[in-house]
């Protein structure tokens, strides 16, 4: 589904490479885990994945088509639910979500029909015409994630989707997400919740300064690696204890 | 399309849902409007209705220095209050207290008789036939300076405004003095008028082209109302370049960024609604100019047969201003960016558009700077339909300038956009 090629990415004037020679294929109806500490590169991907960043070298293919000969077909397929609140204040739930599907060329009863459906699934019926400005961080966690995958998107990318929201709302974030995985969305994602991952994704890989330094089904790392109790040792392990901070 | 009118209608409702935002974009130009031209007005009425009080110094005590003082009085501009003091009059004005003094110096009357009288009797000499006369000894006279002490902070327009209105009393005085003194010379009876002291040469204002009583001479209204309605438009810059800086912060472009949309279509909604704004403030414009002015006493704006073509220069106006304010949306990193140098930038485009200082009355740099400012072409094309009732054939210049302007900032913030975007 997702087919990358030695894909890099130095942004300017900075010495090193944010991603550098990076090889990945993800298949279809996978849920793919990227994790890595601050800095390692997982935006940077996802920001190239979905068309906000240009790489430096190499090249990818979504579902066939080539980032840069089919950029406009490749953003119909695919969604982005970006790390901050990606919406507008003033504007109620479902205004915010009418906008939004609209710019994916859905209008009328279908619009109407799919903004409704996601609604309710996620709980929001009741809000829809309230503004955004007035919803929690949980809410607005769920109606970001509804404005990515209104026009189901046949892959779907997600930037730390659950960060900073309580445990119900993540909760039905992350079996919603497997029910459209389970409906043939192919997901990639990333977290900082090593146990969320752990459960969540088919397939995980660890980045660190770049590149990849382990992947696989996150079962299968934990028991390959001598005294791992879960991905969160698996990662330490492979990206070392000491502070990442970066500016 | 459907895209386009999707971004235009959620414009409409970011707008709409700001309800200070909207009442200050509706509000603050008519204030400006009001305020401006309730100024002006006034300024002119002061120099033609309302006496300025003024001091004088009369040193003279003579004819002179009385038909000074008359003079001043009659002319219905000036109260006038005398004092004795040069150095309190010097500091009352200094403080403030009174924007101009006049000294009249010592011996004015006299020594102007003599000076006259000198050059009377000098060139009835010369006509007389009488050879054996004795050429005359002529007093060397000093030249007298009549004394205009100005408030520093008077402005520069209205000391020149005075200047010439003393420089034409004194010369007035002065010609009667000669006309007084060849009449005392040529006769013996007083009542006799020898010289018709009436000034021969008059003149009238008239505006070419201006066929009716009503159009021929244009009020302050009638300058005011698009000079500062085509500054209120172009301040639009302002609230669209937040409004898209705004986009920017949220993260609400970094969707649109990954959606199926093109640039040009999220500025195409933004470009609808922006220009709609700018045609309902000039509507707000030109019914305050017709209706509450005269209530407030007012020059009336004229309108009458001129609707269509002021909408359309409106239209081609309200198109560059939003020109501009895309591209510092999309150019502005942040709001302490854009609204600044928007706000800043506005002005500097009126001043060189000749909203405040006209065209011809700049230094011949500024001019050429100002033929490329879009205010300077909007308020032709404005003045051409209030002032000078062109035709839209005539109007077409300035509004290709104005359609271009929009074009080439659009396509700018587009290419800057995509160049921006490929980091």
């Amino acid at each position: 589904m997702i087919k990358i090629n030695q894909l890099s990415k130095k942004y300017k004037g900075a010495e090193d490479y944010s991603v550098h020679n990076l090889d990945l294929t993800i298949e279809k109806g996978e849920i793919f885990g990227l994790l890595g500490p601050n800095g390692a590169g997982k935006t940077t991907l996802i920001s190239m994945l979905s068309s906000l960043s240009k790489p430096s070298s190499g090249s990818f293919s979504i579902d066939g088509l080539n980032f840069q000969r089919n950029k406009s077909e490749l953003k119909k397929l695919i969604g982005i639910v970006p790390q901050e609140y990606a919406l507008y204040p003033s504007l109620t739930a479902y205004e915010n979500l009418q906008y939004f599907g609209s710019m994916y060329g859905l209008k009328g009863a279908l619009l109407k029909e799919n903004i409704v459906g996601h609604l309710e699934i996620l709980g929001l019926s009741a809000f829809a015409d309230k503004k955004i400005a007035n919803f929690s961080g949980g809410m607005k966690r769920r109606i970001n994630l509804i404005a990515s995958i209104l026009h189901t998107p046949k892959v779907l990318f997600l930037d730390e989707p659950t960060v900073g929201v309580d445990v119900q709302s993540k909760n039905v974030i992350i079996n919603y997400l497997k029910k459209l995985n389970a409906n043939g969305t192919t997901i990639l994602y990333t977290s900082h919740h090593l146990n969320e991952a752990e459960h969540f994704c088919t397939r995980v890989a660890i980045i660190d300064l770049g590149n990849i330094v382990c992947k696989g089904e996150p079962q299968t790392l934990i028991a390959r690696q001598k005294d791992a109790k879960n991905l969160e040792d698996i990662f330490l392990d492979r990206t070392g204890k000491a502070l990442r901070d970066y500016v | 399309m459907y895209r386009l009118w999707a971004s235009a209608y959620k414009e409409f409702l970011l707008l709409t849902r700001d309800f200070g935002g909207l009442a200050i974009l509706f509000l603050m130009p008519l204030l400006l409007v009001i305020t401006i031209t309730i100024i002006q007005d006034g300024t002119f009425k002061t120099l033609k209705e309302t006496k300025i009080p003024i001091l004088m110094v009369d040193l003279d005590k003579g004819d002179v220095s009385k038909n000074i003082h008359e003079n001043l009085i009659t002319s219905g501009q000036f109260e006038v209050a005398m004092r004795t003091d040069e150095k309190m009059v010097q500091e009352l004005v200094q403080n403030g207290e009174y924007q101009l003094a006049i000294v009249i110096p010592e011996n004015l009357s006299n020594d102007l008789n003599l000076k006259v009288s000198e050059n009377v009797e000098g060139i009835l000499e010369k006509f007389s036939m009488e050879e054996e006369n004795i050429p005359m000894v002529k007093s060397k006279l000093e030249p007298k300076v009549v004394k205009l002490y100005f408030d520093p902070a008077t402005q520069f327009s209205f000391r020149n405004t005075i200047k010439s209105g003393i420089d034409q009393m004194v010369s007035k005085i002065e010609s009667q003095t000669i006309y007084k003194a060849f009449q005392e010379e040529l006769t013996d009876d007083p009542s006799e008028q020898i010289f018709d002291t009436e000034a021969f040469i008059k003149f009238t204002e008239i505006v070419p082209g201006g066929g009716t009583e009503k159009a021929m001479i244009p009020s302050s209204t009638q300058h005011n109302i698009p000079a500062w309605t085509l500054f209120a438009i172009f301040f639009i810059i302002l609230p669209l370049s937040i409004n898209m800086v705004k986009e920017k912060n949220q993260g609400t472009f970094i969707r649109l960024r990954t959606s199926p949309v093109s640039y040009a279509t999220v500025l195409g909604g933004k470009t609808v609604v922006f220009i709609i704004v700018a045609l309902i403030q000039f509507a707000l414009m030109l019914l305050v100019g017709v209706y509450l002015f005269p209530l407030i006493d007012l020059p009336e704006l004229d309108v009458s047969g001129k609707l269509p073509l002021l909408f359309f220069v409106a239209f081609f106006a309200g198109l560059a201003a939003v020109g501009l304010g895309l591209l510092l949306g999309t150019v502005a990193k942040s709001q302490e960016q854009s609204a600044p140098f928007g706000a800043t930038f506005v002005v500097i485009l009126a001043a060189l558009g000749g909203v405040w200082v006209p065209v011809f009355a700049m230094p011949r740099f500024m001019q050429a700077l100002s033929n490329i400012s879009p205010m300077n072409w909007g308020l032709n094309a404005f003045y051409d339909v209030f002032l000078r009732n062109v035709g839209l054939k005539e109007l077409l210049p300035e509004i290709t300038l104005l359609f271009l302007f929009f074009i080439s900032t659009t396509v700018i913030s587009i290419v800057y956009n995509e160049r921006k975007n490929a980091v």
